[in-house]
């Protein structure tokens, strides 16, 4: 039973960030109609740079955020403005040109990142990296429960935004329609373009909040990328709270997999309910928590 | 000798009544006319035919026998054609391509697909434009188009959406001329659906009309035009048919 | 119009060109190992390219796990080896029948899917059986992977086998686009609902793609194990280095067209091996790291500049240089 418990509570922390990794992925899926494969990439770039301001100016990852967030966000925006939304214009043969090219940014990235810091692995050790607090038998790795405090904050945050701002407002506009957005005024460019950014700096939380309990070497990205897409067809595209239960899902659906199966088969029990989620329950788990 | 026939058929959409127990017969040669108001149900009725959507209740026979739980392209196979409102060319290909793709329908061989393909779009006034892409064509020949696709089926009868709308008054005529000539010259039943009265008035031997998707009216041009309850909902209630048709 | 006899297959003089200076080539020069194996390299990416290039430019069904069938081509080479001694040559034959099983039996559950929903479940169905492969060491070998003492040093007659292999791959693609099959595909590809409404069985056919492609993906596997003589899991499954290369190859050279997947091969391995070798040793060492990224940079101005690729949107060129040649009908 112990087993048990521990590990749904560790699957349920570490789903804390895989929920604001999907959020991510969501809302741009939302507005942008694409799967965008090169989430997990981007992650990694938050990680890299969480990592550089650890291993430079000791920067505590946790306050990095406030650095990860920013750049990432113009840095997103300007791969959606100069790459992306260029393609919206193009007549190809195949409609995926744009799931396309975040392929080729994503592989851009992976190979940027080992350029410049090989494929080594890399951790930072900060003095809570070990610590664990205890409830009975149970241990909950104070890294994770810190992080999934600040995903809760960021959560709150983004509903906040979406439901409450007129940009948010504009964006759940133009993700439901984006013919009738533009005739009430709104720039679905603008707002694309943003999105991809806002989505990207979700992310980028995720990826600093992760690297003082996961280890950074540039394949990391599609590691995360492949995870960012299981989440959100679990949690039913283009709901943000559906994300959350994809991303708790998931972490649970690993923790259980590497403890009953074999740790080998960690990855791999994500994606077979994936695939059984995509192929006979298209509406995701948005069908069961119907919101 | 009735080559289509629709009994009591019906569509639900959630709470809405799309199609509501309408009924009618289609005989063989005949240029068979389907009006409403926008919204009426008539594409949805195309589409039940065709099986794009699932009949909710009612049936649908050709030539006799049931056809309602046939999937989409057997109804094709069986000699169902039809064409779309919106135009779908397969907008890569060329004119004559897309006519091939069609009548591989019927043929195995690609001669024999182009063959049929160079006679139909000969028939359609296309054979000039055979060789462009049908991206690239004028709306007007797109419509051409998407009846020479209809036709390289080799169906026994065929569903044209308003095949005339947003046509010119050249095109329009040429259009009037191609649909008679598929009943005149290539002897296939025509089922169609057009907002231009000109155009169905001037076709139809019998015209079938349809108002929030329940049946108003059915007979003769004359007798639906004249039809009170046709022009109410149809036209409006002070609407002048006399001068509507000779406009 | 003229009229000419349609015959089952069409090969214009370029080709018969490119088909003879491939074979008498390795006659006339010396080529070093070095460049023998970046041939058969090349020809490699020729089949996976056309294999992925027929379900998905011209058919429309973009698959992102390729490597499914690759590795489970391999794997039909490599484990009666294995287990039974059974030379991995047999593969030729059972390579490409294990990945048409595989393939129609994913095609039922794949083909529910549209759009980047394919995408995805092609993609997860290639991770899965990466991961089973690595974990079923009973059955694989796991991680430690296969080993087999290839039959020739020379890589010659390595060569000549892979230039057959591409050259059925591409002519198959050639008969199939020219005939009712083939104009499915792209009926299909364009929009299958109306494909539906001209009487095309759209399940059918699709699957009839599938099989195609998944033949020539899974006899490349089973290739690549007689001529590496090693296979594991993380090669011949890899997600980036088989799936999405295949993809990239296809993109690079031009979707749904014949000859764009052996255009992008050959420049995915030479741009590759420019940068590796560091321009042939001219530039500093350091360069010899970046050629993935190269290409990938590669990748995305193709992207943004030619969408039809380099075959598709040959014109665009042509046009540069001031010869108006009739457009051909892409397809």
């Amino acid at each position: 039973m112990d087993l048990f418990l521990q590990s749904l509570v560790s699957g349920l922390l570490i789903g804390g960030l895989y929920a604001i990794i999907g959020i991510g992925m969501t809302l741009i899926m939302g507005v942008l109609k694409i799967i965008n494969l090169a989430h997990g990439q981007i992650l990694m770039v938050a990680m890299y740079i969480t990592w550089v301001l650890w291993h430079t100016w000791g920067l505590d990852p946790y306050l990095s955020i406030f650095i990860t967030i920013p750049l990432v966000f113009v840095f997103a925006e300007g791969l959606s403005k100069y790459l992306l939304h260029p393609l919206i214009e193009k007549d190809s043969i195949l409609p995926e040109n744009q799931v396309l090219m975040t392929v080729g940014i994503g592989m851009v990235l992976v190979e940027l990142a080992r350029s410049i810091f090989t494929s080594d692995y890399r951790s930072i050790q900060t003095s809570y990296t070990d610590k664990s607090l205890y409830i009975g038998n149970i241990s909950l790795s104070l890294p994770l429960v810190i992080a999934f405090i600040i995903a809760i904050i960021l959560t709150v945050g983004l509903f906040y935004l979406l439901a409450k701002t007129d940009l948010g407002r504009s964006i759940r506009a133009t993700a439901q329609d984006k013919f009738s957005a533009t005739l009430m005024g709104i720039s679905a460019a603008k707002i694309t373009i943003l999105t991809y950014g806002l989505g990207s700096a979700l992310d980028a939380a995720a990826g600093s909040l992760l690297l003082p309990v996961y280890y950074l070497y540039p394949d990391v990205g599609p590691l995360f990328t492949v995870k960012a897409f299981v989440i959100t067809i679990l949690g039913g595209l283009g709901s943000t709270v559906g994300a959350i239960a994809g991303g708790l899902v998931l972490g649970i659906a690993e923790t259980f997999g590497a403890t009953y199966i074999s740790s080998g088969y960690r990855d791999a029990t994500g994606l077979v309910i994936f695939l059984i989620v995509l192929v006979f329950f298209p509406g995701g788990l948005k069908r069961f928590t119907k919101v | 000798m009735s080559i289509l026939r629709l009994d009591n058929l019906t569509k639900n959409f959630g709470g809405l009544t799309a199609v509501d127990h309408v009924s009618f017969t289609v005989n063989e040669g005949e240029i068979f006319g389907l009006i409403g108001p926008n919204g009426s149900g008539k594409t949805t009725i195309f589409n039940l035919i065709n099986q794009y959507y699932t009949v909710s209740d009612g049936k649908i026979f050709f030539q006799d026998t049931e056809i309602t739980h046939l999937k989409t392209h057997e109804i094709a196979k069986i000699g169902i054609g039809r064409t779309f409102q919106k135009v779908r060319p397969l907008k890569r290909l060329s004119v004559e391509d897309n006519v091939m793709a069609a009548a591989f329908a019927r043929e195995s061989t690609f001669a024999g697909a182009r063959s049929v393909a160079r006679d139909v779009l000969k028939f359609c006034n296309l054979d000039k434009s055979s060789n462009l892409l049908a991206g690239s064509l004028p709306i007007g020949g797109r419509k051409r188009l998407e009846i020479a696709k209809g036709l390289a089926t080799r169906p026994k009868i065929i569903l044209l959406d308003e095949t005339a709308a947003g046509l010119n008054p050249g095109e329009l005529d040429e259009a009037i001329d191609i649909i008679k000539n598929i009943r005149g010259k290539l002897g296939i039943t025509v089922l169609i659906v057009e907002h231009i009265m000109k155009v169905i008035m001037t076709l139809s031997d019998r015209i079938h009309a349809i108002a929030h998707g329940a049946t108003i009216a059915e007979g003769t041009p004359e007798e639906v035009a004249k039809n009170p309850t046709v022009i109410e909902s149809y036209l409006g209630s002070d609407y002048n048919v006399e001068d509507y048709l000779n406009a | 119009m003229e009229e000419k006899k349609t015959k089952l297959l069409e090969v214009s003089k370029s080709e018969w060109g490119i088909l003879i200076a491939a074979v008498i080539l390795p006659f006339i020069f010396d080529f070093s190992p070095y460049v023998q194996g970046l041939l058969i390299f090349i020809l490699l990416w020729v089949i996976l390219g056309s294999s992925w290039n027929l379900l998905a430019g011209f058919t429309g069904q973009v698959s992102f796990g390729h490597a499914a069938f690759f590795g489970i081509g391999a794997y039909a080479a490599g484990i009666p080896y294995m287990h039974f001694k059974l030379s991995p040559w047999w593969g030729l034959i059972t390579g490409g029948i294990a990945a048409v099983i595989l393939g129609y039996l994913l095609g039922v559950l794949v083909f529910r899917l549209k759009g980047p929903y394919f995408a995805l479940g092609t993609l997860a169905s290639g991770e899965i059986l990466r991961l089973v492969f690595g974990e079923e060491e009973w059955l694989t070998n796991g991680h430690v992977g296969i080993l087999y003492m290839t039959t020739w040093v020379s890589k010659y007659p390595y060569y000549f086998i892979a230039l057959a292999l591409a050259v059925g791959a591409i002519i198959s693609v050639k008969i199939v686009m020219k005939s009712k099959a083939g104009f499915y595909f792209l009926s299909i590809r364009e929009d299958e609902d109306a494909a539906q409404a001209l009487g095309i069985d759209t399940r059918k056919y699709k699957n009839v793609s599938m099989v195609i492609s998944t033949f020539w993906a899974g006899t490349a596997g089973a290739f690549y194990m007689i001529y590496m003589g090693f296979i594991d899991p993380e090669v011949v499954f890899a997600l980036h280095n088989i799936s999405i290369i295949s993809i990239l190859v296809g993109i690079i050279g031009g979707v749904g067209t014949i000859w764009g997947p052996a255009i992008g091969a050959l420049v995915m391995v030479f741009v590759q091996e420019l940068f590796r070798s560091a321009i042939f040793g001219l530039a500093p060492s350091w360069v010899s790291g970046l050629h993935a990224l190269i290409f990938g940079v590669l990748v995305i101005i193709v992207i943004l500049y030619l969408p039809g690729g380099i075959v598709g949107d040959w014109h665009l060129f042509k046009k540069k240089f001031g010869s108006s040649k009739k457009l051909e009908v892409s397809k």
